[in-house]
């Protein structure tokens, strides 16, 4: 087992290292550069100072192997240390023992070189959490829907409820946040104004977003959940206990529901990841003030740092997602064998 | 189990026993999934759907009252009679609001005067041109990937999935912008004569249609060579693979003849059920103006232009919203209807 977690985690690194060199070399192919914007009319020379100040001078093997070691080499720093724009650290844990503002950095990713007074991590810690935010959301209401009419669609089979709630979950399936999003806007917000069309921050605004992004899930949700209950109440140890005389609420509560419920947490994970970068769409469309954006609009702009962080962080999050699937697949059921 | 196929040459089959075998007509696996497929009033309103909008796309020209590209500045952002009657808050000029109402066009114009209907009607294109080539673009990559992978196993095996993995972990919707980008860019001023060139003329040519595709097809092929591959590995070791191999068919002939007619059932259910994902992929890409280019009508682009003025015109946004999910809708339920065919065991079970 500990060889299995060993290897999962190697090849997590080699995985990511791959995902970063494959989106480097794509992003410097791609013809001009964040400075070299003919709008702005940047004369020549101030270009080229600007690049050798951001380092875009050196040879692209020394960039990438200084882009990636800012990004792995943690630093202890000490109370002299002060924030810049080429030194900002994702993760900052403050070790008080070693002096007052010590602490141990780690993840550097570097400047934005379109917004001169940001930096990648600024970026990320301003905007990510509120990715999160709407995908955990999202989330909640794909799991408050979908599992609820997965099981009573499993228990009531080919009934008007079960008929009724799989009808449900292929429409789920079928209406995207690019189609939710402007009749939900135009439905609850600009007709019955119970919410706010565009934002982030109340629930007047969070609702129609989290709604929009979760409901397409929940119908994926509820249609695995009543194939797994399903597939359970076929079991022998259902009918054993059935047979031993208990009630049918019983057999559904304590035997049918928890087992029939494994498959449905192991999709969690990669659900999570799948919303995560759904998130994008629907930001763009509820004018959240997410992770899509900034993306978006740093491609267009050659914002390399910010491209190769973001492209990073979420291949992160999907590798991390489905190596935790792996694992819990092998610690539920020990029959599965890793080789 | 006679071997009908197998007495060319051989001595005369015994004519009795012959009589009794042509008696009874065999139904092959795909005569019995098209009868199932019929018995299924979803997946027949799917088919029915889909004619539909083939229909549409291919006499768009004929159809359309208008170009998609026809503007009647004059009568922009006007609506015809029972539209304003639809949604409340639209108030016609007549009664001191702000909608103009133009029974010419049958659902309004856009903000630049473009009849909607017209521009939905061309939008069909796209999305179907979606829904048809993005699936045949992981269909021949994922194959050959799965094929390839699964049959040769060893070194070749391990490298080609390990490739996939690495695909797998991109985010794909961040990757296809990235891709889309550099598209883009790179053939914006393509010297005349050069590859550049001649991709930039396809590309104005097919209204940015070609690079959305192209990245579609890079992002999408790794499911379906997870699945051709488990799939040959399932099928590899069966007997009827192993008798062939003693007759002497060759590798090509096992892989097309022998393997590929038997896990092509599952592989057409996996990729009509990511139709849909295609299908709002384009239409969220031309929605933030990566995907097709003006004039060319997307419901995407369409939905974003119209979303702008969703308070004031929500016909502009709603009417493309629903024409794309009558299509998405389609193609799940044809999807799903070929599943229960195609794998009765799997009836009504994800």
């Amino acid at each position: 087992m500990a060889a299995f977690f060993a290897r999962r985690f190697l090849w997590m690194l080699v995985v990511l290292f791959v995902v970063s060199l494959i989106t480097f070399v794509l992003l410097r192919l791609v013809p001009g550069g964040p400075f070299n914007n003919s709008e702005r009319g940047v004369p020549d020379a101030v270009r080229r100072n600007m690049e050798i100040k951001y380092g875009l001078d050196r040879s692209l093997p020394e960039q990438y192997l200084s882009y990636i070691g800012d990004i792995i080499i943690p630093r202890l720093t000490d109370d002299e240390w002060r924030r810049t724009i080429t030194e900002d650290y994702l993760i900052n844990i403050p070790l008080p023992l070693l002096g007052e503002d010590a602490a141990l950095r780690w993840m550097n990713f570097g400047p934005s070189l379109r917004t001169r007074s940001r930096t990648v991590a600024g970026i990320f810690q301003e905007n990510l959490p509120i990715s999160f935010q709407l995908g955990l959301a999202a989330m909640a209401v794909a799991m408050a829907i979908g599992i609820p009419s997965g099981i009573f669609a499993a228990l009531r089979r080919n009934t008007v409820v079960d008929y009724a709630s799989m009808g449900i979950a292929i429409i789920g399936v079928s209406v995207p946040v690019i189609i939710m999003g402007p009749i939900l806007q135009y439905a609850f917000a600009v007709n019955w104004k119970i919410f706010l069309p565009t934002g982030w921050g109340t629930l007047q605004t969070m609702v129609l977003p989290a709604f929009a992004l979760g409901f397409a899930q929940s119908a994926l949700l509820a249609r695995l959940t009543r194939a797994s209950l399903l597939q359970v109440m076929n079991e022998d140890y259902i009918r054993t206990a059935r047979a031993k005389g208990l009630s049918e609420r019983g057999v559904i509560l304590f035997h049918a529901l928890k087992n029939s419920l494994i498959p449905v947490v192991t999709v969690l994970g990669p659900l999570f990841a799948a919303l995560l970068t759904g998130t994008f769409v629907t930001e763009t469309i509820f004018g959240v003030p997410g992770m899509g954006r900034a993306f978006v609009t740093s491609v267009t702009n050659r914002d390399y740092p910010v491209v190769m962080g973001t492209i990073l962080l979420y291949a992160f999050f999907l590798v991390l997602a489905n190596t935790i699937v792996d694992v819990v697949y092998a610690w539920l059921d020990p029959r599965i064998r890793y080789n | 189990m006679a071997a009908v196929g197998n007495s060319k040459g051989g001595a005369p089959a015994v004519p009795q026993i012959a009589k009794l075998n042509t008696k009874t007509k065999s139904v092959s696996l795909w005569g019995d999934a098209w009868k199932r497929l019929r018995r299924n009033k979803f997946a027949l309103m799917g088919i029915f759907i889909i004619l539909f909008a083939i229909f549409v796309a291919v006499f768009a020209d004929q159809i359309a009252p208008y170009t998609y590209a026809e503007q009647d500045l004059p009568a922009h952002d006007s609506a015809p009679e029972w539209v304003i009657a639809l949604f409340p808050n639209m108030i016609p000029v007549e009664d001191g609001g702000y909608v103009a109402i133009n029974n010419n066009y049958p659902l309004g114009t856009d903000g630049l005067g473009r009849d909607l209907l017209s521009r939905i009607i061309h939008g069909t294109r796209v999305s179907l041109l979606v829904a048809f080539i993005g699936p045949l673009v992981a269909l021949l990559v994922g194959t050959a990937v799965g094929l390839i992978a699964g049959y040769m196993g060893g070194a070749v095996d391990n490298i080609l999935m390990r490739f996939a993995d690495v695909m797998y972990a991109f985010p794909t919707l961040l990757f296809v912008i990235l891709l889309l980008s550099f598209f883009r860019s790179s053939v914006a001023q393509p010297e005349v004569g050069s590859f550049a060139y001649s991709l930039a003329l396809i590309d104005r040519y097919s209204g940015g249609m070609i690079f959305v595709i192209i990245g579609i097809g890079v992002t999408s092929w790794m499911n379906l060579a997870r699945l051709v591959r488990g799939q040959i590995l399932s099928v590899r070791e069966k007997e009827f693979i192993e008798a062939a191999r003693s007759m002497g068919v060759g590798m090509r002939g096992i892989m097309f003849r022998h393997m590929l007619p038997n896990i092509l059932g599952p592989m057409i259910v996996a990729e009509t059920l990511t139709i849909p994902a295609y299908i709002s992929f384009e239409a969220f890409l031309s929605f933030i103006g990566l995907g097709v280019q003006a004039p060319t009508p997307s419901w995407g682009s369409m939905i974003a232009d119209g979303r702008i003025a969703i308070a004031s015109y929500p016909n502009q946004a709603i009417f493309p919203a629903i024409a794309l999910f009558l299509v998405m809708f389609a193609f799940n339920f044809l999807g799903d209807g070929l599943r229960d065919a195609l794998d009765p065991r799997m009836q009504g079970v994800d």
